[in-house]
Order: C-alpha cells, then sequence, then structure tokens
C-alpha cells in the first residue's frame, strides 16, 4: 500500500450495524478485567474494527502488516446496552514516515436514530519495520 | 476531585490468555498479537499487545479512579509496544493526576502508562463528567 493521497476522503462502513447486547459486553467487559456497567468506554473499537478492516480489504491490506498508531474516542453520550450502533471511517489524511506510511482515519460512530454516539480517530501504521 | 490529584498507581499483569480473550472479545485476530513468528517477520520484538488492550487497561484505572464516572473522551498514541512473553506475563503501569477540573464538571486526566520502565502510551488522555455539587 503506497502512500496515494487517493485515499483520502474515501468512506468505508462497517458491513453491518452492532447491536450492544448484554452478551457481547459482558465478553468485552470480562477480556478488559472490568464490570459489564456502564459499557468499558473502548468498545466501540468493536465497531471501529469492523470498519477499519473493510477499508483493508478494500485496499488489499494484511491485517498483520498494520499497527495501531493511535486511537482516540470523544463520546457525545455513553453507550448503551440496546443501542444499534453503525460506523463509517473516513480516511483523513495519509503520509510517509520512515519506510512506513500513515494512514489517518475518522470513524463515526452512530445510532439507530441515525444520531452521533461517538467519534474515534486512530493511526494505522503500514509497513513499518519490513 | 481536584487538580493536583495523585492517583493510585494500577498494575496490571498482562498474559498472553488475556491477548487471545481479548482478541476473541474485540474482533482483532491480528497475528502479532499471538504469533511469535509472525511478530517478528514484521519487524516486531515478540508478540505484542493490542493497543487497544493497553488503552482498555488504562480505561479500567479511570473508572476506578473517577467512581465509574461517563467518560467524555479517551485515547493515546501507541509510542511503544507492549512485549509479552510465552510465560508468565509483563506488568503495566498506570498511573494519572487531575490536571483539570472545570466549573461544569469536566475533569481532564493526566495520564502514563509504562512497561518495564518505559513509556508505551504517548498524550494518553482522559476526559470524564463527575456529577457537580449542588446540581
Amino acid at each position: 500500500m503506497p502512500v496515494d493521497a487517493t485515499l483520502v476522503g474515501r468512506e468505508h462502513p462497517a458491513p453491518a450495524p452492532l447491536e450492544v447486547t448484554p452478551e457481547r459486553v459482558a465478553v468485552f467487559a470480562r477480556a478488559v478485567g472490568q464490570p459489564a456497567e456502564p459499557v468499558p468506554a473502548t468498545f466501540p473499537i468493536v465497531l471501529a474494527f469492523e470498519a477499519m478492516q473493510a477499508f483493508l480489504d478494500a485496499e488489499q491490506v494484511d491485517l498483520h502488516r498494520i499497527v495501531h498508531g493511535e486511537q482516540r474516542f470523544a463520546y457525545e453520550r455513553p453507550l448503551r446496552v440496546g443501542d444499534v450502533l453503525s460506523a463509517v471511517m473516513t480516511v483523513t489524511g495519509v503520509r510517509s514516515l520512515g519506510a512506513a506510511d500513515v494512514v489517518a482515519t475518522a470513524c463515526e460512530i452512530r445510532d439507530a436514530g441515525g444520531d452521533l454516539v461517538c467519534t474515534g480517530r486512530a493511526t494505522l501504521v503500514h509497513g513499518a519495520g519490513q | 476531585m481536584r487538580a493536583g490529584d495523585v492517583l493510585p498507581e494500577q498494575v496490571f499483569t498482562v498474559t498472553r490468555a488475556d491477548l487471545v480473550a481479548y482478541a476473541h472479545a474485540s474482533g482483532d485476530h491480528n497475528p502479532i498479537h499471538q504469533d511469535e513468528e509472525v511478530a517478528r517477520s514484521v519487524g516486531l520484538p515478540g508478540v505484542i499487545a493490542h493497543g487497544m488492550y493497553t488503552l482498555a487497561l488504562v480505561g479500567r484505572a479511570v473508572r476506578d479512579w473517577t467512581d465509574a464516572a461517563e467518560v467524555v473522551e479517551l485515547g493515546a498514541k501507541f509510542t511503544a509496544p507492549v512485549v509479552v512473553p510465552a510465560d508468565g506475563g509483563v506488568d503495566v503501569v498506570v498511573s494519572g493526576t487531575v490536571k483539570d477540573v472545570t466549573a461544569d464538571g469536566l475533569v481532564t486526566l493526566a495520564l502514563n502508562a509504562t512497561c518495564g520502565g518505559q513509556k508505551v502510551l504517548g498524550m494518553p488522555r482522559a476526559v470524564v463528567r463527575q456529577a457537580v455539587a449542588g446540581a
């Protein structure tokens, strides 16, 4: 994946909405070692990751060549069990960092009513050390 | 919480089994978090924790420190890998101070996360909303 300015602005939706079920939250909360209530703050990565994977598939990039460089979430409201969330990831920038390419992304996560729940900003580092 | 408050350091031991559980829970099955050979093939020093697992540990510390206050912002750069050995585990140490408290109850935490004495997160930051007395 060469640094390619044409990536910027492309939108990559997660393939399907994610229902925030008690079971899903319980598995996540157990894995990060905290109670399921309130929903762990980093839970939206489940959906953001699916959108990122859609991007990698579209660009034919192997996941194992990607390292997560940065992740920041800003929340409009807490996530709640029962939410049905959708995500669209947009590439906001590409740059070179030594031998690696750095792709900056923004992922908007919205509820079933279309209201913004949270925004995830991430960088994906491709090809470092290779 | 008041600006300047020092929050009690929290130590989390991370094992390969934790990474397997996190991969399952998060959907991130990147083999660099499971497979030594794949990790080394892409230039990593060994199997590394998901950056988001480390950030989740920070979230866990924030939850404890703030009595599960509503999180408004949480994020960090993943500046150094947390290398997780096949046997035993590795400790991630999370510390923090209260940097700022606004009149409407937004609390900004300055955070630090280290592994083996080395910082693993860049500019880690959390903002939570605490109940305002009398509100």
